[in-house]
């Protein structure tokens, strides 16, 4: 009888599970599988695989040897999409750093108001996700714009008599990134921050420990946690990210975002962008791989 | 050690809070306090006197809106927490969760840029020292509540403070083990010889422990003393009920002829009373007598004896507890030691009784 009700249980279990699952299966891990399919077939003419399909590597050689292109000139260089890679982490790291930066003391300010300033606060970080993020960026590339608001200002205040150069650089696309994704930074560290105890931070001061050093030693520590899920949180949408430097860069600053989307479209090279995305992909599995197991040491010690 | 011979000093000290529902709370009330060196001290009062408050001011947690603290006769005004020569053992322990009990106990030397070697021998003596050797490696959330409030203490020991500075510390405890940490609190106080100022709202504990006692209410501090003169002669009518158990009996100033005092308990009869002070006659007063000092049913000669009627008896073991109405309406506790075995009770509900006491036995109080 028990063993009837067992089997009975997990049959039902697996009737309520279906449904999660296979919605998983058909539009999470199939359509991946596909994408790995592409990546090693060749490209068809107008776009798509070229029918019946033909296995290659020559995709993912591309990718680390971009002269190997029957295309490609005597001037080449191959490190080319690595090059792009290498460039995408950096901007990732870089933008990570400044919302970290930026986000850290905002979460701490509003961790220590009054619960119902802390409420409204919070509402006015999670308000910009109600806008589109396409009508952001256009947003701030008018704010940025050689005609646009800051330099009309800057020009208005008689400080400077020429516009500066703000858009279609690299720095417009960190400061796009940033002003994007600093929510997702704050979200987390409110968190952890919320969480923390503060009496910790007077027990430090009464054994001495200036407010710098309590904060290193305790409160950083602490709060850690936090920390980490904010860098997962803007490291890996920010190195896959194409609108923000498709329009704040005027396709003048290269990512892979941007790589990725133009085999898609312009290039017509759907086995390449599969490719490319497949070891992006990888790329910040290993990331976040590595992250769990620091970030389980850590919760380990914690405890 | 006695460079300076008063550890701590509040001089008219005031904190007030603004209120969130506008105006502001005095927390703390024109407090002016001495403790002397090597002295256990304690600031006692119910929840909401101020005790806290003046504890995290001497800290340096938070500034006296007036009036001055001096540690060892230096004025510490604007001085931070943590230049301060004093160390907190806090409510809840307040142990870094993410460091061992070495480094815990060590973060106090580690700030002071002591070598680390000479680290881990400190921290190894102060383990000994409160009995939990061979904890370093452990994390705080690995030891129990007691365990745990002996590390706070480590902690801040180590660095030999000018003062201790003890927020509640056995609060969080059960009783059993509350009464083995309070011994072992104050014997540790007399080996190490650091002045402790203790913080608690239970008067029992401070007077189990202390050298002297600060009692407060509503951000006032009502009186200093002994824990025996804080028992035995209350300042006022709060002081008296707080510590302890107490009769009051009101009644009237009849007369006065050099110290003794008449006292009318109306309805009930006159009373006598030695009292060094001086009252006007007709004065309204409350008599302040402890249910332990007073006698059922063997009147004194020389005393006063008040007839009344016994309306409840509760045996409690070690005594016998008499609730007696006086023909006025007023109540008092009789507390009658069970000295023989063969116990039997003085009186019956509804009998006839005489409470009996010294002119020494109450305090006339006016307050």
């Amino acid at each position: 009888m028990l063993k009837f009700f067992r089997r009975f249980k997990s049959t039902q279990l697996f009737g309520l599970l279906s449904p999660g699952v296979l919605w998983i299966l058909l539009f999470f891990n199939l359509p991946i599988l596909i994408v790995v399919f592409i990546s090693f077939v060749e490209r068809g003419r107008a776009g798509g695989i070229k029918l019946p399909p033909v296995f290659t590597l020559e995709n993912y050689v591309q990718l680390f040897n971009s002269c190997a292109s029957e295309f490609s000139g005597a001037d080449c260089n191959p490190f080319l999409y690595i090059g792009i890679f290498g460039h995408s982490v950096r901007i990732g790291l870089v933008v990570t750093f400044w919302c970290i930066l930026l986000g850290y003391p905002l979460a701490y300010f509003i961790s220590q108001r009054k619960p119902i300033w802390r409420d409204a606060l919070m509402v006015l970080v999670i308000i910009p996700f109600w806008t589109n993020f396409l009508v952001r960026t256009y947003a701030l590339k008018q704010v940025l714009a050689t005609e646009g608001l800051l330099n009309s200002f800057l020009m208005g205040t008689g400080l400077f008599n020429q516009p500066l150069d703000l858009l279609f650089n690299e720095l417009a696309v960190v400061i796009g990134l940033v002003y994007g994704y600093l929510p997702f930074a704050i979200l987390p560290m409110y968190a952890s921050i919320e969480k923390f105890d503060h009496t910790l931070m007077e027990a430090a001061a009464d054994l001495g420990a200036n407010p710098r050093r309590a904060f290193w030693r305790v409160m950083l520590p602490m709060t850690l946690p936090g920390v980490v899920a904010a860098l997962v949180l803007v490291f890996v949408p920010v190195v896959g990210a194409f609108i923000t430097p498709d329009i704040m860069g005027g396709g003048k600053v290269e990512m892979i975002g941007t790589l990725i989307n133009r085999q898609f479209s312009t290039a017509r090279n759907w086995p390449f962008g599969s490719s490319i995305s497949l070891i992006l992909m990888l790329l910040v599995l290993i990331g976040v791989i590595a992250y769990f197991r620091s970030g389980g040491e850590d919760a380990k010690r914690a405890l | 050690m006695a460079e300076h011979p008063i550890a701590i000093e509040m001089r008219n000290v005031y904190k007030r809070f603004p209120n969130p529902g506008g105006g502001e709370v005095i927390a703390v009330n024109n407090v002016s306090l001495q403790i002397k060196d090597g002295e256990f001290f304690s600031l006692l009062g119910p929840s909401g006197c101020g005790k806290t408050t003046s504890l995290r001011m001497i800290a340096g947690f938070e500034l006296p809106s007036e009036g001055e603290i001096h540690i060892r006769g230096k004025e510490m005004g604007q001085v931070a927490p943590f230049q301060r020569p004093v160390n907190t053992v806090f409510q809840q322990y307040a142990l870094f969760p993410h460091m061992t009990i070495g480094e815990n106990v060590g973060f106090g030397l580690e700030m002071k840029g002591v070598s680390r070697a000479e680290r881990e021998k400190r921290v190894t003596e102060a383990l000994e020292m409160v009995r939990l050797p061979g904890m370093e490696k452990r994390r705080p959330k690995q030891l129990s509540g007691g365990q745990q409030q002996r590390i706070a203490l480590a902690r801040a020991l180590i660095n030999k403070p000018e003062v201790l500075l003890l927020d509640e510390p056995l609060g969080a405890l059960d009783l059993k083990l509350r009464k083995e940490m309070q011994l072992e609190l104050k014997t540790l106080q007399r080996e190490v010889g650091i002045t402790f100022i203790y913080v608690t709202h239970d008067q029992e504990e401070a007077l189990t422990m202390s050298d002297r006692i600060a009692v407060m209410n509503k951000g006032l501090s009502l009186q200093v003393g002994e824990p025996e003169e804080i028992y035995e002669k209350p300042a006022n009518k709060f002081v008296a009920d707080f510590i302890g158990e107490t009769n009051f009996i009101e009644g009237m100033i009849a007369m006065q002829d050099g110290e003794i005092v008449e006292v009318d308990v109306i309805g009930t009869g006159l009373t006598h009373i030695i009292s060094s002070r001086r009252f006007t006659k007709g004065q309204a007063v409350s008599l302040a007598v402890r249910p332990e000092k007073l006698r059922l049913n063997s009147p004194l000669e020389n005393g006063n004896n008040l007839k009344g009627i016994a309306e409840e008896i509760i045996y409690i073991g070690t005594d016998t507890h008499y609730g007696v109405r006086f023909p006025g309406g007023q109540k008092v506790r009789v507390r009658e030691q069970n000295i023989t075995r063969a116990h039997k009770s003085l009186a019956r509900t509804g009998d006839e009784v005489t409470v009996s006491f010294t002119t020494t036995a109450a305090r006339i109080l006016t307050e």
